[in-house]
């Protein structure tokens, strides 16, 4: 366990629950990445609200991994292109079906006490929990 | 106005956020994912340090009749659990265990400039567009 950074996980968590209280107290809505994302592409009238956090947020990223080296590294699982590709197309595709991600339904949704999210955040957990089984350990 | 301004700072800290957690980081949450192996439980800590923010909003927000800046809290009003959440949850699951990505941290990750990020970023939006096309007509 010689990688376990409690501190920074929780800070940086601290900062992502700050980051939903502001959006849903200031504008009413659920910070959920793959809504905001795939919003962007469908919903016309929320479109500069959602393009106002993408904006927010690479520069958010940006400033900590620029100016402080958070985090020091991007490193990848797996770095050949067909498997980047169709991992992103199940995460992009997967993310608009189930109406949400990690933060939608894994932050938001949990302590909404919403029980689809509940249902849902346990589900892709335990299939990533066994892809990265079968990754690591299996193949 | 004040909503995108106030959208724009929710921006910020999430993306700050991501970055000082480490979440940008793909082998950082594939090492969480990983228990069986050399195990890092930090992703449990983010989780829960946004879960014990988020959750004090939710009752604050109870009180309220409104947000601050906008005319009505838009929560989800679906309840059931539908074959399209689970399947979709399920598809969600395999692409985050193989690259290690879920779409907040892939999208911030997209500033670091990798190559590997771009693609992935690209593929997800298009798994987005082909949802758009296909079902949600």
């Amino acid at each position: 366990m010689e990688n376990f950074t409690p501190v920074s996980a929780l800070i940086g968590g601290g900062l992502i629950g700050l980051s939903a209280l502001v959006y849903y107290l200031g504008i009413g809505r659920i910070a959920g990445i793959s809504g905001i994302v795939g919003g962007l592409m469908t919903d016309g009238t929320g479109r500069p609200i959602r393009a106002a956090f993408v904006v927010g947020l690479l520069l958010g990223a940006a400033a900590l991994f620029y100016g402080y080296g958070m985090p020091p590294a991007v490193e990848m699982q797996v770095a050949d292109w067909p498997w980047l590709v169709v991992a992103g197309l199940l995460v992009g595709f997967g993310t608009r079906l189930g109406s949400g991600c990690t933060s939608g339904h894994g932050v938001c949704g949990l302590s909404r006490g919403s029980l689809r999210s509940l249902v849902a955040t346990c589900t892709f957990f335990a299939v990533a929990l066994v892809t990265v089984f079968v990754i690591r350990h299996v193949l | 106005m004040k909503s995108v301004l106030t959208s724009l700072i929710s921006g910020l800290l999430f993306g700050a956020g991501l970055a000082i957690s480490g979440m940008m980081n793909p082998a950082k949450v594939v090492g969480f994912l990983d228990m069986l192996g050399n195990w890092d439980p930090s992703l449990a800590f983010v989780m829960g340090g946004a879960l014990a923010v988020s959750f004090i909003s939710y009752r604050l927000a109870a009180a309220r009749s409104a947000p601050l800046f906008a005319t009505a809290f838009q929560t989800p009003t679906q309840k059931q659990i539908d074959p399209r959440l689970i399947a979709g949850a399920v598809l969600f699951g395999l692409g985050w265990g193989i690259a290690g990505l879920c779409p907040g941290p892939a999208v911030a990750a997209l500033v670091t400039g990798t190559t590997d990020i771009l693609i992935f970023v690209g593929a997800m939006l298009g798994g987005m567009l082909v949802y758009r096309v296909v079902l949600e007509r």
